[in-house]
Parts: structure tokens; sequence; C-alpha cells
């Protein structure tokens, strides 16, 4: 009985057994063991994140070269690196990825129609693209929650989804089931040379700014006292945040929606406030990506070529810098006077990018020292021009050439050298930028008897800011509206002693518009001992063109070189060109911009040979994100910042003229912004401040005002 | 007519599944789509049909005549489990295809209690050999209907406002009782 069953159950396993050993004889399919090893150093999840259906098939992939050993998503480097070592192939450093929220909406947006259907999202966009009005948000039924694989993403505040990132495997499950485009997957280089989208999430203030700071973000972070997180945010569009929370003549605060209410968030002065806090209190570190070991040439050490190294670098390039002065920093260093940008602060902001890794070489000028052939014998792939515009034009009229007439970049590179005191000097000043401006407040600082400013054009079309008027008035110089220099009397010494000026007026005096003309018969002069020609400035070409005045680049006709508007590139393709070399006279957000969009243009081209245009790129500001009728229920006196006494200002030159604003002030002001969205925002914003005195209810106020109005 | 009565009694009446509760494991565990519940039952129909054309010689040629119908259990097992690595083989060798889309779902069954019970139950109810195929195709079909109803209902389950506590699994073994209760309907029919 034993023995039988034994044996019946003996010869059935071992007639199995012949038959499967002769079935895997027979029935062998040839498999690359290859695929097996690499199989085995996937982690098997079958998460899909890298496009195959499952890690057998990515293994197959790899192993028939179609796939590379970075493949895997879910995997971080190691498993990169052992199936690199399986397939004998060496590793590329792949950047780590994490799924990103754009929408920070939720519940703000006006909703079109109230859905009560199937709780996805998905199912939700079918009808009408959601029931949200701007059409870019969450829908916050949290579809992205149930895709992911990993348990990363979860329904937070607001319906908003939050991703854990130590858990995101940016396997692209969560975007891929998003009907809005709301969750995106993002990477550290991504974020950094993202440019604004058309199907990006932003406020007013976001589409203005020329370096697309992430306004909203950065202040929400003030408000809940992270000012380290804001501080990287800036420093995610801006490298220069010192600098430009001075100087910046904030465009971003003119369209911003709280004008509606009362004034813009003083987003400059909070800027300035968040670059403050991190030079008081010691330098935050800035993540910079593994070396890449590219060299990239940068001519100019201005605003411009510093932004540009300062992205190259966190890149992981090698950006060197050469610049013709002594050291960095351009017009920030040696044309903007210090009471408006002091050179310590100056300083502070360079040694923080150079820092980073970044080479600079001083008394390198361009053109005379080295060339581009020079550059690409030492090994740089591409070269980024920024050489700014340092050149006055001259007027073209009688005695312009006569000794003590000066360009506006020369007088005010010359203060504290040349120019030391004018007691006794009178000084004209021929010119309505933002550059006259500075010359004028510098000269009243250094005793010049008497300071005019001489411009053709009436007081609102001048090119200079308000602001900066205001001040060079307030110490006492004066402004000489529509008057227009026609010569300059010279003595036997070759000196210009007087100009001689006309009335000017506008083709049609009604509509100014256009260049105003001189005026006949309305000759008068002005008594000067020093005249400054302050009206515009142009890229000194000379290192561009031979003697012939040919050179390699193709330039406009106003003397700048020419380069594409997007991605900086010159008709030279490793070349590129920004700042004022490529635009003329401009602010130095402009020249940051430039310099960020080279960076992302040499990055791409140095990595993949070619550089992509952006897509669906933001250029001008969406009239829908431009809102009328809105309800602010909360009416908050917008910060000014405190400026020394005009007394001080004169004794002391370098006594920076405006000062930052303190913690509460900050604070105060983080709450007065709304919060915007494309369309929506925060109607309740500064609820927490509505027991101080100077806040006051919008309607209340309204109605005051109308009640004053009919009762005066 | 009668083997429609047995079809009808193997796919609704007795349900493999839904009312003789063989099976549980693949029913919960390959049911969150339909896609896969379709390659899953298409596998179980296949394997099913196999093994019970293959246990029926064994156990009539081989246990019986031998008088140790004690081993079946273990004898099926071995058999069952050895026919579908054969299986397995030939299909990647020779179809491809079907290789592919049964692929994972083969070794999964491999010695899955569905398909044992109802290669056992054949032998129980003394089938012949013909209505034993088709009584293991039928119910078979049964698997694979139930599934896919589940997996169906599930995938709507997924967007449905469960309680936290209820989802997944417990929410889905409630709906498998309730799918239960409703096959015992059909006992009235069977008579």
């Amino acid at each position: 009985m034993i023995a039988s069953s034994v044996a019946i159950v003996f010869g059935l396993s071992f007639a199995a057994a012949v038959l499967l050993a002769g079935a895997s004889k027979f029935l062998h399919v040839e498999e690359d063991p290859r695929i097996a090893k690499v199989e085995a150093c996937l982690p098997g999840a079958n998460c899909g994140g890298c496009g195959y259906p499952g890690c057998s098939a990515a293994a197959a992939a790899v192993v028939a070269g179609e796939a590379p050993p970075e493949i895997c998503v879910a995997g971080g480097m190691e498993i990169a690196e052992a199936i690199a070592k399986v397939m004998g192939q060496s590793v590329d450093y792949r950047e780590p990825q994490v799924a990103a929220l754009i929408c920070s909406g939720g519940d703000r947006a006006k909703r079109m129609f109230a859905y009560e259907g199937v709780r996805d999202c998905r199912a939700e966009a079918m009808l009408y693209g959601g029931e949200k009005s701007c059409g870019l948000g969450c829908l916050g039924l949290g579809s992205c929650v149930r895709a992911c694989p990993f348990d990363a993403i979860r329904l937070g505040e607001h319906n908003l989804p939050v991703v854990n990132k130590a858990l995101c495997r940016s396997c692209g499950k969560c975007a891929e089931v998003c009907p809005t485009g709301a969750i995106r997957i993002t990477s550290f280089s991504a974020s950094l040379l993202h440019l604004n989208k058309l199907v990006d999430c932003l406020a007013p203030c976001m589409q203005k700014c020329p370096v697309q700071l992430d306004v909203r973000t950065f202040i929400q972070q003030i408000k809940s006292g992270d000012l380290r997180g804001a501080l990287l945010t800036l420093k995610n569009r801006n490298p220069l945040p010192l600098v430009v929370g001075r100087i910046c003549p904030h465009p971003c605060e003119d369209i911003c929606r709280r004008k509606i209410v009362d004034d813009g968030v003083a987003i400059n002065s909070l800027e300035r406030y968040v670059a403050d806090w991190e030079m008081h209190n010691g330098r935050i570190p800035i993540h910079v990506a593994p070396d890449t070991g590219r060299k990239v040439a940068i001519i100019g050490g201005g605003p411009a070529g510093l932004s540009c190294a300062y992205f190259l670098r966190r890149l992981g390039h090698q950006p060197v810098i050469f610049e013709s002065h002594a050291a960095l920093g351009g017009m920030l260093r040696y044309a903007i006077p210090e009471f408006r940008l002091p050179r310590n602060v100056v300083e502070y902001e360079i040694r923080g990018i150079l820092e980073l890794g970044v080479e600079a070489r001083t008394y390198m000028t361009f053109g005379k020292d080295f060339n581009l052939e020079d550059l690409e014998e030492q090994g740089f792939e591409a070269v980024f021009l920024a050489t700014g515009a340092w050149k006055n034009q001259r007027l073209f009229i009688p005695g312009d050439d006569a000794r003590n007439v000066v360009g506006g970049v020369a007088f005010l590179t010359g203060v504290g050298s040349r120019w030391t005191n004018l007691k006794g000097k009178n000084v004209v000043i021929v010119g309505g930028t933002n550059s006259a401006m500075d010359i004028a407040r510098s000269a009243v600082r250094l005793g010049a008897d008497s300071t005019r400013v001489i411009t053709r054009h009436m007081r609102r079309k001048m090119t200079a800011n308000k602001y900066e008027i205001e001040k060079a008035e307030e110490v006492g110089s004066e402004l000489l509206l529509q008057k227009m220099p026609v010569s300059f009397e010279t003595d036997a010494a070759g000196n210009a002693v007087a100009v001689r000026i006309v009335d000017s007026q506008y083709e049609d005096p009604k509509k100014p518009m256009g260049d105003p003309i001189p005026v006949e018969g309305t000759e008068s002069r002005l008594e000067a001992d020093l005249f400054v020609i302050a009206t515009d400035r142009w890229p000194d070409l000379s290192p561009y063109v031979d003697r012939r005045g040919i050179g390699h680049f193709r330039m406009t006709k106003q003397g700048t070189i020419i380069g594409d508007d997007m991605t900086m590139q010159t008709n030279i393709a490793n070349v590129f060109v920004g700042g004022e070399l490529r635009r003329g006279r401009s602010i130095v957000m402009e020249a940051v911009s430039d310099g960020r969009r080279a960076a992302r243009s040499i990055h791409h081209f140095i990595t993949s040979g070619e550089v992509p245009l952006p897509e669906l790129p933001q250029e001008r500001v969406v009239p829908q994100s431009l809102l009328k009728g809105m309800k602010v229920r909360w009416r908050i006196p917008k910060v000014q910042p405190a400026e020394v006494p005009v007394k001080a200002r004169l004794e002391r030159f370098a006594l920076e003229v405006r000062r930052g604003i303190s913690d509460r002030e900050a604070a105060k002001e983080a709450s007065r912004c709304l919060r915007c969205g494309f369309t929506c925002y925060d109607s309740e914003a500064g609820a927490e401040f509505a027991e101080d005195r100077d806040v006051t209810l919008f309607e209340q106020a309204e109605k005051d005002k109308a009640a004053t109005g009919t009762g005066s | 007519m009668d083997y429609f009565l047995l079809v009808i009694t193997a796919v609704f009446i007795s349900n493999i599944v839904l009312v003789q509760y063989l099976g549980a494991c693949p029913f919960m565990g390959t049911s969150k789509a339909v896609s896969v519940a379709l390659g899953m039952g298409g596998a179980v129909i296949f394997v099913m049909t196999l093994a019970t054309a293959l246990t029926w010689p064994i156990q009539h040629w081989l246990l019986l005549p031998y008088r140790v119908e004690y081993l079946q259990t273990i004898v099926f097992i071995l058999v069952i489990a050895s026919l579908v690595q054969l299986v397995e083989m030939f299909l990647r060798k020779f179809v491809p295809p079907l290789y592919e889309s049964l692929g994972i779902f083969l070794p999964l069954i491999t010695t899955n209690c569905a398909v044992l019970g109802v290669a056992i139950l054949v032998q129980r109810s003394e089938y012949s050999f013909i209505r034993g195929v088709v009584f293991s195709l039928a119910s078979g079909a049964g698997f694979l209907l139930a599934l896919v109803i589940i997996a169906a209902i599930r995938e709507r389950l997924d967007t449905a406002p469960v309680p936290r506590v209820f989802k997944g699994t417990p929410v889905a073994l409630i709906t498998a009782g309730m799918m239960s209760l409703a096959f015992y309907a059909f006992r009235g029919m069977g008579g």
C-alpha cells in the first residue's frame, strides 16, 4: 500500500520532471542573459513610469539598446549604475525630478457652475473643462492622489494636492491624469530655466516682471515667516535681489491688482527686505548642480553677465567672466551713485555669485586682450557678450567737443576720482534720462552752486522715473522743461562757457507725441562751468568691428548687436548677446532677464547642440488677467520706506537715501498681497491686521469718499 | 438540453466563485481593472479545461484501477502544476502573442484552488469525460463573468465617495458579498 502510493507519486513526478526537462530543451526561447541581469537590478515595481509596460519590458529595451541605463524613474543613481555595470556602459548624471502643482487657487476661483457628477477630475473636465473659470486650475477631486503609485500625493487645504517630495518618484502618473495640467513634472534645471508660459497660472505682477519673479510665492513665504524660502524663491529667478530691491523701477507694482483698492503691493521693498535679511544674517547656501566641466566665456561683468554666469554655474557649467575694469559689477559699480546703491551691497552680491564657483578675469578687454578665436582655442564652448552701453552720444551741435562737455557715463564713473568737489561750480545736464537724474543728484551732493537739467520733453514724457525726478528736485537741482541745446559758446582755451538753448514744443501741443521740435525766436543762454550730456547711451562697438567698420555680427542701425528676443542667439551659433549691448539703454531687470535667457539657450546649446524656442511663451500681459470690479475687503496703506533727511544727504555723499522696512512693516505689507492667480485672488487678504488703526473697510472708505464728495 | 443545463448550472447556479467560494484570492487580487480581469478569466478558462482533460484520464486509468484515490489531491496538484509549466513554455515558443496576453497570469493559477476544485468536483460528480470538460469550461466562464462584473464595479468605486476606512479591499469584499447574494437567486431556477 505504502509502496504502491510512493511508487505512483514518484513515477508521476519523475515523468513530469522528464517531460518538463525535455520541453525546456525543445521549447527553449533564445533570450539575452543580460535581460534577466538587468531586470534583477530594477526595483520590480512595474510602475510604468519609464514608458515601458513593466520592469521586464524596460530591461529588454535597455538590452536592445533602445533605452539608456538611467531609464528607471523610480530607482535612483545606484540602480542606473548597477544597470550600466551589467551593460558595460557609463552612466550619465540624471537629475532628480519631482511633481509640482502650479495652482494656488483652491476654492477661490470663480465657478461657472456647480459640478455634482462623478468625483473625478477627468469626468469634471469633460463638462466645459471643469467648473473653474480660469481653465488652468486644480479641480480638486484628487485624481492625481489616486493615480500616484507611491502614495506621494494627498489632498491638503482647499482640496489642493500636496506632493511629498521625498516619496515622489517622478513617474508622471499624476501629470498624465490631470486634465488641466495643474500638476506637472519638473526638475531643478527645468524650473531654473523655465520661461513663463501662457498655460501657467500667472498673476499680473509675474507677467509684467522682466525676470518673471515668482512674486506670489515669495510674498507668501515672507508672510509665513519663511525668509529663507523667500530668498531662495527670489534667487531662482534673480541673482541680484539686493541690487534689484534697491534700484528697480518696479513695473510690477503699477499693474498690481491691489491698485483697485489702494496702492500696489510694495514688491520692491519686500524684495529688498528679504535680500537685506540675508546680508545681515549670513549667507544662505544655494543649490548647484553637479559639475559638467563645460566652459562658457562671459564678456562683461555687469548685471547681464553676472546673471548669465550665475545661472550657468547653478546648472553645473563653468562660466568665466572677462571684465575690462578692475572689478565686476559694470554699471552697478561704476555708474549708479552710492546713495542709491552702496558699494558694499554690490560687493556682497557679486561675492555671493563668485563663491558658487564662477571664475572672474579682470583687466581683460574684449577685442584688445583677446578675441573670439582665442576663446575657442581655450576650450570655451559658448560665448555670451554683455559689454553694455557705455558710450554717450554726442549732441552734434557746435562746440560739443569742448573740454568741459563730458558724457554722463564718464561723469558718473569719475565721481570720487576725477570729480571730488564741485564747490563754486555751475553744472548743466542735458537729457531727461534716469542717469541725468543720477548726475544731478551727484552734482548737488558734490557741492555744485547750481545744478540745472534741461530736457526737451514735458515732465510726464521724460524717460526718467517720477521717483528719480522727485529725488533730484528734493536736493535742489533745477529742472528746465521743454528746452533744447543749440550750441555751446567756447572761450579761447577751448572750454565751453555757456550753452544756447531754445524752447521746444510738440508738433501738436495738445497731443504731446513724438519728438519735440525747436520753437523759433526763443533763444536764451545758460552759463555754467561743467556740461554733462546724458541724453542716451549706446554700446561701444569698436571691439566688434574692424577698422573698416565690418564685423562678424549683424547689427541694428542704432548700433546694437542683433540677438533673438527669446534665445539671445546671434548670427554666430555659439555666440549669444544680451543686456544693453542688445537693447540699448535699459533697466537692470532687463539685463538680468537677458542673462537668464542666454543661460537657458547656452545650456541647451552646449548639452544638446541646439537652442529650442520656448513653447507658448507669455510675452506680454494677458488681458483676461486684468480684472475689473474686484471685491477686496480691507484697505491697508502701502508701506513707505523711510528716507534720510535732505540735510544728511548733502552732508554725506555715500549715505543711502532709502532705508529698508522693519519686520512688522514687511509682514503687514506681505499681508496686503491678494495671492493672485490668473483670475482668482484673496478678497479677505490682510484680515489679520484688521485691528490696526490705519486699516479700514474698503466699502466704508468708498462710501465716506462719496459722502464728502457730494457734501463739498 | 442536458449540456445546456450543465452549462447554466456551472456558470450561474453554482458559480465557482460566488456560490462555491473557490478562487476568492484571484477574485480580489486581479479585479481592479476590467482589462486585467479579462486576461485572468481567459487564462483560468484555458487552464481549467486543460486540467480536467488531463486529470480525468489519470483518475480513471491510474488512481481508480490501483485503488489509490486518497492520492487524488497531491497527484492533481502535481499534474496541473507541471501541465501549466509545459503549456507556458509551449505558448512562449509557438504562440508568442497569446503568451504575451496570458503571460503573467498563467503561473499565478498553477495551483489555484478554483482549478484544483473543479478538477476534483468533476470526479466527485462522476461526470463522463466530455461532460467533465464542458463543465470545466463553463466553470471557467463563470469565473470570468464574476471577475469582469466585480472589476467593472470596482472601477466605478474608485471614483465614488467611499468612506476612507472602506476604501479598496473592504468595499470590494462587501460588493462580493452582495453579488454572491444576487447569484443565490439562481438557485430557484435550477430547482
